[in-house]
């Protein structure tokens, strides 16, 4: 496997009950590809919550999964209204999500650390007004 | 333990019995559905009280082994359905988390 295999995704930001079509998808793809069950574990969780946030914040947006011989990388774009102060948002318990988010039992203000502690390095780039752009590596 | 021989010891209600030769290991007990995904083990029986169609996905990417619905919770139809699919297993049950739990510690799980 030389060359990255792609997986590219649009997510849905209107339909909060398929939230996570993409999450699953990917999980699909890397047991099919034989990677071991905990990194598969690592990526769908890092994965899924960057996807509920993509839904719940931003109105949706893209996400690409690029599989290398070494590791995985998970790039997450969306033009929602950014992150106004990303240490605050990665602190476990701090959440913005409006109640009936909170009623389905989101916006426990885990999703970001929850991104951080799945993932061997993450990095996010946001700026309000102009959307966030994370990448999440998992090493193999 | 599989998923079926903890059902029949519990009598717990299967309305998704996607797979029920999968092995439990462990407990976990919870409502916030990034939590659980943070917390929650491989293999884990997952009770809880939210019934809504995300839990199938939470319980699908943090690969528990089961979700209980607790506290006599019924999901939709919808839900089951996509569950079947997607290969989670859930149950109902008119007990609450804490009787699950114990019965559960009772089975050394």
């Amino acid at each position: 496997m030389n060359e990255a295999v792609k997986l590219h995704f649009l997510v849905d930001g209107e339909d909060f009950t398929s939230a996570g079509q993409a999450s699953v998808q990917v999980k699909k793809s890397l047991r099919e590809l034989g990677i071991a069950p905990e990194i598969i574990r690592k990526v769908s969780i890092a994965m899924y919550e960057g996807e509920i946030n993509m839904v719940i914040h931003a109105g949706g947006g893209e996400a690409d999964v690029l599989i290398y011989e070494d590791r995985i990388e998970i790039h997450l774009n969306d033009n929602g209204p950014g992150i106004a102060n990303i240490d605050l948002a990665m602190q476990e318990g701090f959440s913005t999500a409006p109640d009936n988010i909170r009623s389905l039992g989101f916006g426990a203000g885990m999703g970001l650390p929850n991104m951080k502690r799945y993932s061997d390095s993450i990095q996010i780039d946001s700026a309000l007004g102009k959307g966030t752009r994370i990448l999440m590596v998992v090493q193999l | 333990m599989t998923v079926s021989e903890m059902a029949k010891e519990l009598s717990l209600t299967a309305v998704s019995g996607a797979d029920g030769e999968r092995n439990v290991s462990g407990v976990y007990v919870g409502d916030l559905l990034s939590w659980v995904m943070g917390r929650a083990q491989s293999g884990n029986v997952w009770i809880t009280i939210m019934s809504n169609i995300n839990i199938v996905a939470v319980a699908s990417l943090a690969d528990v082994s089961c979700v209980v619905l607790a506290e006599g919770v019924v999901p939709d139809e919808g839900v089951c359905k996509t569950a079947e699919q997607k290969g989670v297993n859930i149950f109902t049950t008119e007990k609450t988390a804490y009787q699950i739990a114990k019965e559960l510690a009772d089975l050394s799980l």
